[in-house]
Parts: structure tokens; C-alpha cells; sequence
């Protein structure tokens, strides 16, 4: 297996997580591999149903049990496995070594307790300040998110705040204990586009001041290009392809990879005409393709792929794919196929 | 928040109206001519003539109605046909306050139970705890408190003899029918807060708390029951107006001298001015009680409903 | 059980298999998998045909009196014993079922069949309608608990068609108001617009259109409230108001026995266990048609 590597903050390694229903087992991450480099930014792509927020929920230990559990796997924070600790040493790390914004500002927020009072309480926990202290640094943060007037909002109940507003206070809540790791799980999708691209500003400038590690999952490949240094598209809860951001973009081996760009307007590639979307659509978690998971919905696939699924192979750039047209096997597929064809 | 209260006020007007008309229509529902009903049975034509004098029965209704609420307002809710006492006397001397006793301690003893045991269900939701104190919450619910009131008595004061069987002197007279008037609250308010705990507890800012690494309890206790409590607040007014009903049952069974055993003995005597004046205070101490409780909502949520 | 964090982050809608049923075969279902809900139908059955056949089972005559019987404790011939004029009280509260399921049931359809219109009026036509018709529920709901029906016991005098009448009253406003609330919402809905604006008179709107579309809130609040008229008219005719001896009642039989509680605490026991299970069927069967009927828990 990978060595463990001093300079990645995270290792994520063979990673399961299943939901039990009444209908059966959902594994909603199927053995994910990555790791985060200290001081740089993981993007996860994939739709929904990928198992990307999933995956991030993993990390956190905030999959809801019973009904999900991490089956497999080692989440490795700074060497030490965080799948090992215990609920208090997990506390310990939440809000203070690895801390997390969410999709909806709107809801993510706890009505009934002041902005200030949701800043002030991960201090008062891990940095053990008292009232005022924690207040004091409240402001602080709320400035530094670039909230104007922060002496005022600090009093306000998440209500009174717009949602780009809320989405800083949530930022501000995420890094109030200095971080080392930061998991933003889509945090812009739920924001109006003009603000989407000032909280991405606001994130990498203090991701940049701070020395934050960061993971940001997100369906949208513009915000990869945008924030990221390597990239794992998942798809349904597998890794498909894991590579670093220009790759991805220039070089993109995956037929899933290459289907997600091309569904993307791109203002670099002046093409003329439509844009083209993957047919079909996600299948059920209860129904997954016994072969490759994307053969249902893939232009190129083969009887190979329909009967095995494709392992995670590492080129010789280091970056991984898992599809069966980059293996040996594919040629040899070749002549099979134009019979069956 | 004062123009909050003056609006809230104004709502209760067209409500105390209907109630005063309700109830001073009841006398002329009655099958039966009301002098004859105030007067007693045994009362002859030059009495009735007196009675009907007396009590304006020959003026038009709506001033007999006028003057019932102008007599109502300066405390004048007629004299007892059984005792000759003025109602307003009767009521307001000891019985009132007995009968609000019991249903504020008996409130008292639901809020702390039902949030006690909706708490525990909620946060162990399908456990063994949660699914027997749903049940325990589904009897209580479903207990008709006169068997409970009769239960209690037989095996705590006759076999146990732990507690006195009648009446409300010390706070051993007061356990029993407290328990008695509170437990199918304790129910509802246990069904409620669970149902509304599970419902908050699946709300993003919890995930937050977790995330930001705050202990269960703390979860549990600051950021989810403040929000569970919303709808909960709103039922314990209802429940308190559900006691005041109760105590109708408790007091008899109990033999306590409140309101309710009163409106009961009144209704037996046919004693109809006391019937009329005791469930018009009813009806306005739980008008009252709705709009505090409301008020105190409104002050405790203000937050929520501007939200 | 359902899934909302892997829903909500996924997207996949977990209850992907029951696909092609029809609604009723749906709730079907989902009554049936709820033990409980089942549990509560089986009782309200069960007591359904005891009271039907109450004549044809009871072991006795209800009002046969035995003095030598008198207080006697439950025995093989008297499973439930006997009360203070040594009637057999099993074949009383057999007797007892008939008068407080046919109270429960008909105080309730009555409450309801005026609640769902003065409900459906309120809703419908809005304005002055709406606000005198709530203004009345405000009213009568002012009337705190069992005091109302109470009230009425007190004009009406004290008798069984009295009882009915009574608790039907409390009913209304508990009926119109959710009723006016489920008119509001559908005839939000745009279709209501389109049929208005075909031609369709209020009337035929109102029975083919808005009344079938809530008839869940209705069937749900009805099971429930048979349940608390069963306790509310047992406890008038426990404070004496209600159904008048001999006629075996519930409620009456309950209060007969206090008189005599340490030396036979059975004629108190039985009657009130009987009004308990009863309830508790009432009401785990109307929690199940809520959870199989109500739309956001079916996902």
C-alpha cells in the first residue's frame, strides 16, 4: 500500500462507508483512496450520489449511526488514524484540527444563538477562552471574513444576515481555532453566482494567510479549475480518476472525466456549437452495474467492462485512472468487440 | 413587542364577547321559563313575577345581555339559588385558587415530565428507553383520569395508606391528585417534545455543532432543545386550559372544594347562576392564561417569528 | 426508517422499490408493516364485534341482581366479578361497550360532519365567513376542556342522546379548524384556478375537488378524536351527567364502585382497564393512519 508520506496532512485509505436501509446495504464509499499535501487543496468531483459529501462526513466522523456506519478503511490525520479515536479525542479534533463548511448557509446555522455566540462557542471548547475573550476574538474573525461592521453583526441572529453573510459566518466559525485542515463540502453551490465567486476569493485568501490545508468537494468543475491542486472524481463511490488540477484539464483519461468537461461551457475553447451531457443517469445504489460502475452510461464500453470493474491504475506521472481503455486489456478487447458489435 | 401585546389584546375582545354571550345565553337555552329556573321549583306566580322584576326578564334581550356583562365587570354574577351567597363570593373566596393550585402544579408536573421523558426518547431514538417510555406515554395518554384518580387512592391511601384520600390541606393531601391531573399532559407533552426533538435533531445546524466539535450533551441541550421547545411551549398553555378542565374530575374525585367540584355540585342542585358565574370564570382565567402564555412566547421567540 | 443524510447528500430517494403500487395499496402496506397501528385496529375490531354481540355473549343479564353475589370478587362463573347489587359486571361492561362506542363514534361523526363544513365554508369563501366561523371556534374553545360539554350537559339536562350531543359540540372547532387549514392549502393549488375558471360551480369544486383531497387529516383526526369522546363521555356519566343507571355504562359503573373500593376494588378496576384498552386501541390505530396517510412521511 502507499507509504505514508510526512508531508500529506490526510491519508484517506481504502476507505468504505455503507448505509444500512431496509431495502440493503448502500455502500455509499466503496474504497477511496487520496491524500491531502500539507498547505495545498484536494478538489472531489463528482454528481450527486458519488459519495463525495459522504466521503467528507467519513473524515469527520459524521456519518449518522445506526444507519451509517464506516465499514473500512483508515482515515489517517497527521499519523494517527482518526477511525481509532475515541468521541472525545474526535471532539478534540473537530473545530480545531479539522474543521468543516457547509452546502446550506441558510439552514447551517442554529436560529435561536447569535452569530457571535456560534463563533465564540468552538473557542470557548478548544481554546479554552472565556466570555470575553471569546467575544473579543468573535469580532475579530467576523472582520477578518470581511463582515462589515462586525461589532454590530456579532448580535445578530443568523436571520438578519443574507445568505453570502451566513456563508462567511460559517467560514469564520470553520477557521475561528486555526485549522490545519479545512473541508468546504460544496460551498457555494447554494449562492448566488456574483457571491459564489467572492466566498471562493475569501477562502483562498485566508486558506493562503493561515497555511490551511484544504478539501473542497464540489460538482462544479469551475471551482476545481479555480481552487484546486489535485483533483479525485468520484463516481458512485469509487475514485475514477485522481490526478493533479492540469491534468484533469488538458489530459483528462476517464470517459467520465472527459463527459463532466464537456458538459462545461468553456470560454478558453471557442467551439461553435452544443454542449454535450452524459446520457442517462446516475444508477440506484441498489441496482449498481457489476462491471466497471459507469459502463451503463459510457460511449466506449466494451464486454470487459460490463464484466469487471477496472482498477485504480497509476501512470507513470503518478496520477491514477480506473478504466479498462487505459490497460493492456483494452487492445485485446478490440477483436472481441468488432464480432460483438 | 407593545404593539404585539395591544394586538393580542384586541384578538381576545371578540373572544370574551362570545363567551359572556355563551354563557349568559345558557340561562335561555334552558327548556323552561328562567324565573322559574332562578326561583326554584317550589316558587309561585307572585314570586316568579318578583324574580322576573328583579332580574329584568320582561326587557328586551340585548339589554338583559348589557347588563349581565356590565354586573359581570363591577363582580356580580347573581346569588346562589342553594346557598343565597353571591356567586363572585363563593368563587373568589377559596375555591378558585384551590382549583388554579392544582392545575398549575399540575402543569408543573406534565412540563417536567413529558420534557424529561421526550428528551431521552429522542435522543435514543428506537432504543429499549425510548420505545417504553413511548408506551408508558401512550397509556398515560389514553388513561381516563377518574380510574387513575380512583386507582391511586386505592393503593397508595387505602392499602399504603401513604397519603390522605380527600381533600387539600398539606402537600400529602396535594400528590395525588396532582398526579392524577397531570399525567396525561406528562403524555402529550412527552409524544410532543420527542416528535419535535427527532425532527430538529435532523437539522443542518446540528451538524454544524458536531463539526465544530461541541459534546453531545451540549448538542442536545443548547442547540437542539431551544428549537425543539417552539411548538412545546405553545401546547402547555392548551394543556393548562385541559387541567382546568381536569380539575373538574380531580376535585370530585378527590373531594377538593375548587371550582370544578362546584361547577359539578351546581349542576346537580340545577343551581344555575353558580353553574353560569363558574364557567365564565373558567373560560376567562383561561383566556387570561392563553394570553401570557402567548405573550411570554412571543418574548422568549421573538427571534423565530420574525424569522 | 429513512435515510435523510444519505438522501439528502446523495440525492437517491432510499423507497426506490415500492414503485408501481396504487395509493391505497401503499397505505395498505405501510398500516400494516406498523405492528402497533395493526395492534389498534385488532382492538377497535375486537371491541367492535363485542359490542355488536354483546347480547348473544354476555354470560348474564346485565340487571339481574343477586344479593348474595353482592361484592363478590372475580370468579370462574364471574370473571370480572360482581358490583354492589351483585350484578355480573363482565356482561355489564359488555353491555357498557354499545352505549360509549356508540357514543364515541356518533358524538364524533356528528362534531365532525359540522366541523368539515363550517371548516370547508371558512376556508372557501374567506372573508367575513371565514372570520365569524373562527370567531365562534375561538369561543368555543374558550371553554376549557370537559367544561364546555359540561355546559351543555347543564341546559340539555343528563341522558345519553345529551352526552352525544355535548361532545359533538367540542368536536366542531377542533374539526373546522384543521379542516379550514387543508381548504386553504388546496384550493392554493393551481388546478382549483383552472376547473374555477372551466365553469365549475363552488359546489362541485368543494365535494370533487377539495373534499377529497383532504380526507386524510379527516379520517386521522376522527379516529383520534373516537379515543378522547370515549373518555369524555364516560367521565360525564362518572360525574353523574351523563348516561343514568341502571343502564350499564362505563363510566357510571366506575363511579358505583367508589363507594365500596377497599372491600371490592374490582367493580372500579375492570370497567376503567376496559376504557383504557379501548382508548389505547383508538389511538395507536389513528397514529398509524397518520403515519400511512400524511404525506411527508411518505417520502
Amino acid at each position: 500500500m502507499t507509504i505514508s508520506n510526512q508531508e500529506n496532512i490526510l491519508e484517506v485509505r481504502n476507505l468504505c462507508t455503507s448505509f444500512f436501509t431496509d431495502e440493503g446495504e448502500v455502500k455509499a464509499v466503496d474504497g477511496v483512496d487520496f491524500s491531502i499535501e500539507k498547505g495545498k487543496t484536494i478538489g472531489i468531483v463528482g454528481e450527486s450520489g458519488s459519495g463525495k459529501s459522504i466521503t467528507s462526513l467519513s473524515i469527520m466522523r459524521l456519518v449518522q449511526e445506526p444507519a451509517g456506519k464506516v465499514v473500512d478503511g483508515e482515515i489517517v490525520f497527521k499519523g494517527e488514524n482518526l477511525l481509532t479515536k475515541t468521541k472525545k479525542e474526535m471532539r478534540d479534533i473537530r473545530g480545531n484540527k479539522i474543521s468543516m463548511i457547509f452546502q446550506e448557509p441558510m439552514t447551517s446555522l442554529n436560529p435561536t444563538l447569535t452569530c457571535g455566540e456560534q463563533i465564540a462557542e468552538s473557542l470557548r471548547i478548544h481554546q479554552k477562552l472565556n466570555r470575553k475573550e471569546a467575544r473579543v476574538k468573535a469580532i475579530e474573525m467576523l472582520k477578518l471574513v470581511g463582515i462589515p461592521s462586525p461589532e454590530k453583526r456579532v448580535k445578530q441572529y443568523p436571520f438578519e444576515l443574507s445568505g453570502g453573510m451566513r456563508q462567511r459566518v460559517m467560514i469564520a466559525i470553520a477557521l475561528a481555532c486555526n485549522p490545519e485542515l479545512l473541508i468546504a463540502d460544496e460551498p457555494t453551490t447554494a449562492l448566488d453566482v456574483t457571491i459564489q465567486a467572492q466566498i471562493l476569493e475569501l477562502i483562498k485568501k485566508l486558506q493562503e494567510e493561515l497555511g490551511t490545508s484544504l478539501m473542497i468537494i464540489t460538482h462544479d468543475l469551475g471551482v476545481v479549475a479555480e481552487m484546486c491542486d489535485r483533483v479525485a472524481v468520484m463516481y458512485c463511490g469509487k475514485v475514477v480518476e485522481y490526478a493533479d488540477v492540469k491534468t484533469i484539464f488538458t489530459d483528462p483519461k476517464h470517459p467520465y472525466t472527459i463527459g463532466l468537461l464537456n458538459s462545461v461551457p468553456r470560454h478558453d475553447l471557442k467551439v461553435e456549437g452544443e454542449l454535450s451531457v452524459i446520457k442517462g443517469s446516475v444508477p440506484s445504489p441498489f441496482e449498481l452495474p457489476s462491471g466497471c460502475r459507469f459502463v451503463t452510461r459510457c460511449p466506449h464500453a466494451r464486454e470487459i467492462c460490463h464484466r469487471e470493474l477496472p482498477a485504480l491504475e497509476t501512470k507513470e506521472d503518478g496520477n491514477q485512472v480506473r478504466c479498462w481503455i487505459h490497460t493492456d486489456q483494452w487492445e485485446k478487447q478490440a477483436e472481441a468487440v468488432s464480432t460483438h458489435e | 413587542m407593545f404593539v404585539f401585546i395591544i394586538r393580542r389584546l384586541f384578538q381576545t375582545i371578540p373572544v370574551m364577547i362570545g363567551v359572556t354571550l355563551a354563557v349568559f345565553l345558557m340561562m335561555h337555552l334552558i327548556p323552561g321559563d328562567p324565573a322559574q329556573i332562578m326561583a326554584g321549583e317550589r316558587a309561585d306566580e307572585a314570586q316568579l313575577e318578583q324574580m322576573r322584576e328583579n332580574l329584568g326578564l320582561n326587557d328586551p334581550l340585548y339589554q338583559q345581555y348589557f347588563r349581565y356583562v356590565g354586573n359581570a365587570i363591577q363582580g356580580d354574577l347573581g346569588t346562589s339559588i342553594r346557598t343565597d351567597r353571591a356567586v363572585t363570593e363563593e368563587i373568589f373566596t377559596n375555591r378558585i385558587w384551590i382549583t388554579f393550585e392544582l392545575a398549575l402544579y399540575g402543569t408543573v408536573l406534565a412540563v417536567i415530565l413529558g420534557l424529561i421523558a421526550g428528551i431521552i426518547s429522542a435522543t435514543r431514538k428506537y432504543s429499549f428507553s425510548d420505545v417504553s417510555l413511548m408506551i408508558v406515554a401512550l397509556f398515560g395518554m389514553s388513561m381516563p383520569n377518574f380510574w387513575l384518580g380512583i386507582m391511586l387512592i386505592y393503593f397508595f391511601s387505602v392499602n399504603l395508606g401513604w397519603f390522605p384520600t380527600i381533600g387539600w390541606e398539606s402537600w400529602k393531601h396535594m400528590v395525588l391528585p396532582v398526579l392524577t391531573i397531570g399525567t396525561g399532559g406528562a403524555a402529550i407533552i412527552a409524544r410532543m417534545t420527542r416528535s419535535s426533538m427527532l425532527e430538529v435533531l435532523d437539522n443542518d445546524y446540528i451538524r454544524t455543532a458536531y463539526a465544530k466539535g461541541v459534546h453531545d450533551r451540549v448538542v442536545i441541550y443548547k442547540h437542539a432543545l431551544r428549537n425543539a421547545l417552539v411548538p412545546v411551549v405553545t401546547i402547555v398553555g392548551l394543556q393548562f386550559g385541559t387541567l382546568l378542565g381536569g380539575a373538574v374530575i380531580t376535585e370530585t374525585v378527590f373531594a377538593i372544594n375548587g371550582l370544578g367540584r362546584l361547577v359539578v355540585d351546581s349542576i346537580r342542585m340545577r343551581d344555575f347562576p353558580m353553574v353560569q358565574g363558574t364557567i365564565l370564570v373558567c373560560a376567562v382565567l383561561f383566556v387570561v392564561v392563553n394570553f401570557i402564555v402567548d405573550i411570554t412566547y412571543r418574548l422568549i421567540n421573538k427571534r423565530i417569528e420574525l424569522n | 426508517m429513512s435515510h435523510p443524510q444519505l438522501q439528502e447528500s446523495t440525492g437517491i430517494p432510499i423507497k426506490t422499490k415500492n414503485k408501481s403500487t396504487t395509493p391505497w395499496v401503499s397505505f395498505y402496506k405501510k398500516l400494516a408493516k406498523n405492528k402497533a397501528a395493526l395492534a389498534g385496529a385488532i382492538v377497535v375490531l375486537i371491541f367492535t364485534i363485542l359490542a355488536i354481540l354483546a347480547p348473544l355473549i354476555a354470560p348474564y343479564d346485565p340487571t339481574a341482581m343477586d344479593m348474595s353475589k353482592r361484592l363478590a370478587p372475580p370468579s370462574a362463573d364471574h370473571w370480572f366479578g360482581n358490583d354492589d347489587k351483585g350484578r355480573d359486571i363482565l356482561s355489564r361492561i359488555l353491555y357498557g361497550s354499545r352505549i360509549s362506542l356508540t357514543v364515541g363514534i356518533l358524538s364524533t361523526i356528528l362534531g365532525a360532519v359540522v366541523g368539515v363544513i363550517l371548516g370547508i365554508v371558512s376556508g372557501y369563501y374567506g372573508k367575513w365567513v371565514d372570520s365569524l366561523i373562527m370567531r365562534i371556534c375561538d369561543v368555543l374553545l374558550a371553554f376549557p376542556g370537559i367544561l364546555l360539554a359540561l355546559a351543555i350537559v347543564s341546559i340539555l339536562g343528563p341522558s345519553t342522546t345529551n352526552v352525544i350531543i355535548a361532545v359533538a359540540f367540542f368536536a366542531v372547532p377542533t374539526f373546522a379548524r384543521i379542516v379550514r387549514g387543508s381548504t386553504l392549502s388546496v384550493k392554493k393549488l393551481e388546478y382549483v384556478d383552472a376547473i374555477r375558471a372551466v365553469g365549475a360551480s363552488d359546489f362541485r369544486i368543494i365535494f370533487k375537488h377539495i373534499l377529497p383531497n383532504i380526507t386524510s387529516p379527516i379520517i386521522v383526526q376522527s379516529t383520534l378524536y373516537i379515543a378522547s369522546a370515549i373518555i369524555t363521555a364516560s367521565a360525564l356519566s362518572f360525574l353523574g351527567l351523563g348516561t343514568q343507571p341502571p343502564t350499564p355504562e362505563w363510566g357510571t359503573m366506575l363511579a358505583q364502585g367508589r363507594s365500596f373500593m377497599a372491600q371490592a376494588p374490582h367493580i372500579s378496576l375492570f370497567p376503567g382497564l376496559i376504557i383504557l384498552v379501548v382508548v389505547v386501541g383508538f389511538n395507536l390505530f389513528g397514529d398509524g393512519l397518520r403515519d400511512a396517510l400524511d404525506p411527508k412521511t411518505k417520502r
